[in-house]
Formats: structure tokens, sequence, C-alpha cells
């Protein structure tokens, strides 16, 4: 491709890395979460929603920074995972997904948990009465009526690592070809003198993989729908 | 056997749910917000009792006492609920069967062909709920609970969001695996016509306490439970065998211990045991047997008790033979009459006050 330079892709390839990973990391906890949320009647419940709520109203820097601290090579967290699984997040690929996935997190808790509250409860009573266990109804029932919720989680989880930019340049800076995604790149090219011609390219890039995201998860959103009706 | 006695808060009240019975139906009677569903909620374990026991045959599903509180999971007791509230995601056919990959061969007692072929569900296989109509649906959702080898089936309200003539088709359906299959029977409904048809032993039910219990027919012609049994449905039960049928005009003729009974064709060979109910405002009296007149059934019997004599209308329990049926009659009619207990009278029925709602299989 004439117009896609061999940094141009390898900044794609970067960017849909890190999305695909932060959404793989996020979805099985998300799914727990959304159920305990939607199901669950413990006390500190709003607590947790607050938390849980929190990447979506602070200041992606302040995410970002909070990470630094925590995952840091210094940091408890940071530190302890490389003593002992040998993973590092700080300035690597790994941390920019990790900033997605907690950026994204919200989004997708919401859009799961949404689909879960509007399951009639009376389904999983009627299967337990049936003799399913509680996780045995979770996956047959409850699991497949939220689909469409999940799918919908999904993407926007997904639109959301695309355009990450505050956490991801305060957790691992903006380095090329390890931390440097689609929105870092545009970015660096507009600080550069004559660089406008290449942040508009990467620019149209990032609408083309957008509208490809959406139109995709509608299908999927769409056949799920389409799975349960006919 | 269905034995439960238990207390449960229940709003503002205790609900009080106190029966035994050996039937094959129990019919579990009372208005809305008498605590009917209560009861089947707690049976079915998804509520739990304050304090009492649940008991189906020699299983304890629930102990206050002992401690014993089984999990709905593994009660094994069957509920049809008044929605069909099938799995939407799935064909009727892993309906059917989502709740008997759950139980052990050891378990299973009730073959799936033949729940399928009874309820008349396999050209509806391979169909995901939404495109089943309300019968259907509720078709498959009885055949889902059977087909989960429950020890009891809960039946709450199953025909209530049905249109009129898909209830009578449900309540055949109903009636053909209560023969076929051997599964008690807990079947809630706040409507006498469906409950007397189905039901061998019948508890009533009135704000949360259990008001009455005991055979059917007995229940039904009762007179100090007519408040509950309904007013203008009120009317008593009898069984019959078929007698003859008169094809000429296309009338059946039922005879019990108190005498024959000329119906609308009814779809019974001879001999079989039938259902009939005749409902007090359809039962007139005289005292000399009438000539001359339309009615086909003139009864004689003896009236037993007078209910309470007050505004228009009064309610009188009769014997025939051993049977009891009810009658109203007006106030003035009774007064003019000189009616009182102990009195040999005639009653009178026609024969189409009867309809394919008040004669089932006995």
């Amino acid at each position: 491709m004439p117009w896609l330079s061999a940094d141009d892709v390898g900044i794609i390839l970067l960017s849909l890395k890190v999305a695909f990973v932060a959404v793989a990391l996020s979805l099985p906890p998300a799914v727990i979460v959304a159920y305990v949320l939607a199901r669950g009647r413990f006390p500190g419940k709003s607590l947790v929603d607050a938390v849980v709520h929190l990447p979506l109203v602070l200041p992606p820097v302040v995410v970002g920074f909070a990470l630094l601290v925590l995952f840091g090579k210094r940091g408890p967290i940071g530190s302890w995972l490389e003593a002992w699984f040998g993973v590092v997040f700080a300035f690597r690929w790994t941390g920019a997904a990790l900033a997605s996935a907690i950026m994204g997190f919200p989004l997708m808790v919401r859009a799961i948990r949404l689909s879960i509250e509007a399951i009639d409860t009376r389904l999983e009573t009627a299967a337990r009465t049936l003799g399913g266990s509680t996780a045995w109804v979770f996956a047959s029932i409850t699991l497949p009526l939220a689909l469409p919720g999940i799918v919908t989680g999904v993407l926007l989880s997904f639109a959301r690592a695309l355009g990450e930019f505050g956490a991801t340049i305060t957790f691992v800076s903006n380095i090329p070809g390890e931390t440097q995604t689609l929105p870092l790149a545009i970015y660096t090219f507009t600080q550069v003198p004559g660089g406008d011609a290449q942040a508009l390219r990467l620019s149209a890039i990032a609408v083309v993989l957008s509208i490809a995201a959406l139109v995709a998860s509608e299908a999927l959103a769409r056949r799920a729908r389409a799975a349960q009706a006919s | 056997m269905i034995d439960v006695d238990f207390e449960q808060p229940l709003g503002p009240f205790t609900l009080r749910a106190q029966f035994a019975a050996a039937a094959r139906v129990v019919g579990l009677f009372g208005r809305s917000g008498a605590g009917k569903t209560s009861v089947v909620n707690a049976i079915a374990g998804v509520t739990r009792p304050r304090r009492g026991h649940i008991r189906i045959g020699d299983a304890t599903l629930f102990d206050a006492e002992r401690g014993i509180d089984v999990p709905i999971a593994q009660r094994r007791v069957g509920y049809v609920f008044q929605d069909a509230l099938l799995f939407p995601h799935l064909t009727a056919s892993a309906n059917l069967q989502y709740g008997m990959q759950r139980r052990t061969v050891a378990e299973r007692y009730i073959d799936a062909d033949r729940v399928i072929d009874v309820l008349g569900l396999r050209p509806l296989l391979g169909r995901k709920p939404a495109t089943l109509s309300g019968g259907e649906r509720q078709r498959v959702a009885i055949g889902r609970a059977l087909l989960a080898q429950p020890r009891l089936l809960l039946m709450d309200e199953p025909l209530a969001s049905l249109d009129v003539p898909r209830r009578a088709e449900i309540l055949d359906y109903i009636e053909r695996l209560r023969d076929e299959f051997r599964v008690p029977i807990v079947y809630v409904s706040h409507s006498v016509p469906e409950v007397t048809r189905l039901a061998d032993t019948l508890v009533i039910l009135a704000d949360g306490q259990t008001l009455a219990v005991g055979d059917v027919h007995d229940v039904m012609g009762r007179l100090d439970l007519k408040p509950h049994t309904g007013r203008y449905e009120a009317g008593a039960v009898i069984e019959a065998a078929v007698a003859t049928h008169d094809d000429r005009f296309a009338l059946t003729t039922l005879r019990f211990e108190g005498g024959e009974l000329s119906v609308p064709r009814v779809d019974a060979s001879a001999g079989e045991r039938v259902r009939v109910r005749i409902r007090a405002r359809d039962v007139s009296i005289a005292l000399a047997r009438p000539a001359q007149i339309s009615m086909l059934n003139v009864l004689p019997a003896t009236v037993l008790a007078i209910g309470e004599e007050s505004g228009p209308v009064v309610d009188l329990q009769l014997a025939v033979g051993s049977a009891r049926i009810l009658a109203r009659i007006t106030r003035r009619s009774c007064a003019e009459l000189g009616l009182r207990s102990g009195q040999a009278v005639f009653a009178l029925v026609k024969a189409v006050s009867f309809d394919h709602r008040s004669t089932g299989y006995a």
C-alpha cells in the first residue's frame, strides 16, 4: 500500500494489539463485576459501584499517574509482579494495554450490567427449579441472554482503548515502536513543523478503524439478537 | 402424599398453609392476594418459611426444626409459571431437555418421547419460543417441567395468560398428563371451573389462612364456603359414569348415585367416569314433578340446609342420592314454596346449562 509507510503499519498494528489485549484482559473481570452489581445484594455495593466508575470521572492523567505509582518498577504491585512473574508494565506496550483496559472498564461493566439487569430473574429461578446449579444457570441462561450487552461493552472498551491518550502517555510515555499508539503518534506529528499531513493521514486511519469496529459490533449484536428471536 | 404445614410472613399477614393430601391433583384455590403463589414458592424452595415442614412422599424438602432446607435445584419440584418463562435463546427441544440433562439416569422415570406425544410437541421442537403461540409455549413449559423428572408438579395459574379457547385446549392436555404420568400436581387457580375439573382435593386459602381442605365434592358443596368458592360461579361437583349417547339429539346420559343427567354430548365412551359441575344458579326447585316442561333433568332431592337469608337470593344445599348439589333461588320463591330443611323436592337442571368447561374426566 503506497500511502501507508512501514512506520504507519507498525503504529496501527501496535494500536490494535494494545486494544485487543486491553479488551481481553478486562472482559472476564467486567462480566463478574457486572453480574455482582446487577444481582448481588451486599453492604458496600455502592462503594464498589463508585470505584468501578472512577476511571470514567477522573482525569485520565490521574489514572496514569496512579498506575505509575502502583505498577511502576518500584511500585508495590509492579515490583512484585516483576519479581514473581517477570511481567513488566512500565514503559512497555503491556502498560499501554493495562491503562486502556482500566480506562475502558467502567464502560464495559455498565453495558454488561444493563443487559443482565434486563433479564427476567424468574428465568433464572425457572432454570434452578429444573435442577441447574448457580454456576450452570449463569453459564447457560444469564451469559447467553446478556450477549448483546457483552458485545456492546466490548466495542465501547475497544474504541476507548484505540483512543486512549492521557493515562497511556502518563504511565508508559511515548516511545515509538513500543508505546506509541495511534493517538500518541498523531499528537507527536502535530508537535513538529510540517507534520500536519502525516497527522491528517493517521487521523483518517483512526476514523476508518473506529467505523470498522462499530460496523462489526453492530453486525455481531444483530446476530446475537436474531439468534434469540427466531 | 403431599404434606405441607408451615408459616411464613406475607406482607401484613402471616401465611399459614396446612394441608396433607394423597390426591393426584390438589387444587389450591383462593382469590388473588390470598397467598396461593407464596405457598407454591415455598414448596419450590424459592422462599423459605419461618417454621413448619414440607414433605413430598418420603422426601423432606423443608423442616425448620430439623434444620432441613433442600436447595431449589435438588428439590425436584417442577414449576409451571403463569407465563411460560421459556428460555428465549433456546429451541423448544433444548428447553425440554434443559432439566432432563441435570438428572441422573436413576432419577429418570418420565419418558421424553411420551411427554412429547401426549402434549403434541413434536411439530414445535425446532422452533424458538418467540415464534410459538401462547398456548404452544405453555405446553412446552409443562413438558419442560415434566422432563426434569419432578416428585411434584406445581402449576401456578397456567391458563391465566391465555385466551379462552386456548384455556380449554390446555386444560385437556393437563387432564391427559394427569392420567398418563404418575406425578402429583398442585394446581393453583382462582377459577372455579378449572379447579373443580382437575382437582381431587381442594384447599381453600383466604387472607393467608387455610380455610378448608377436603374432597372437591364436599368442599364445593358446602354452603359456609360459598363466599370463597364464588358467588356467580358457585356450584357443586358430582362424579358420574357415562351411560348412553343419544346420537339423534347429540346428548349424553350420565348416571350417578342420585339418578341420571342429560347433558350435551361429551367425548367419553360408555362406562368412563366423568366429573360434572352444576352451578347453583342453573338449578331450580319444584315441589311436585313438573309435566310438559323443557327441562330434561328432574331429580328427586331433599333439602339439607338453607343458606343465609338476606338480600334477594338464597342458596340451598340439596341431597340427590348421596351426592350434594347447590341450588340458588330467590328468597321470595323460598318463602312462597315454604321450603325448610328435610323437605322432599325436585331439582330441575337445564341440559344446556352444561358446557365443555363444566364436564371433564374424573
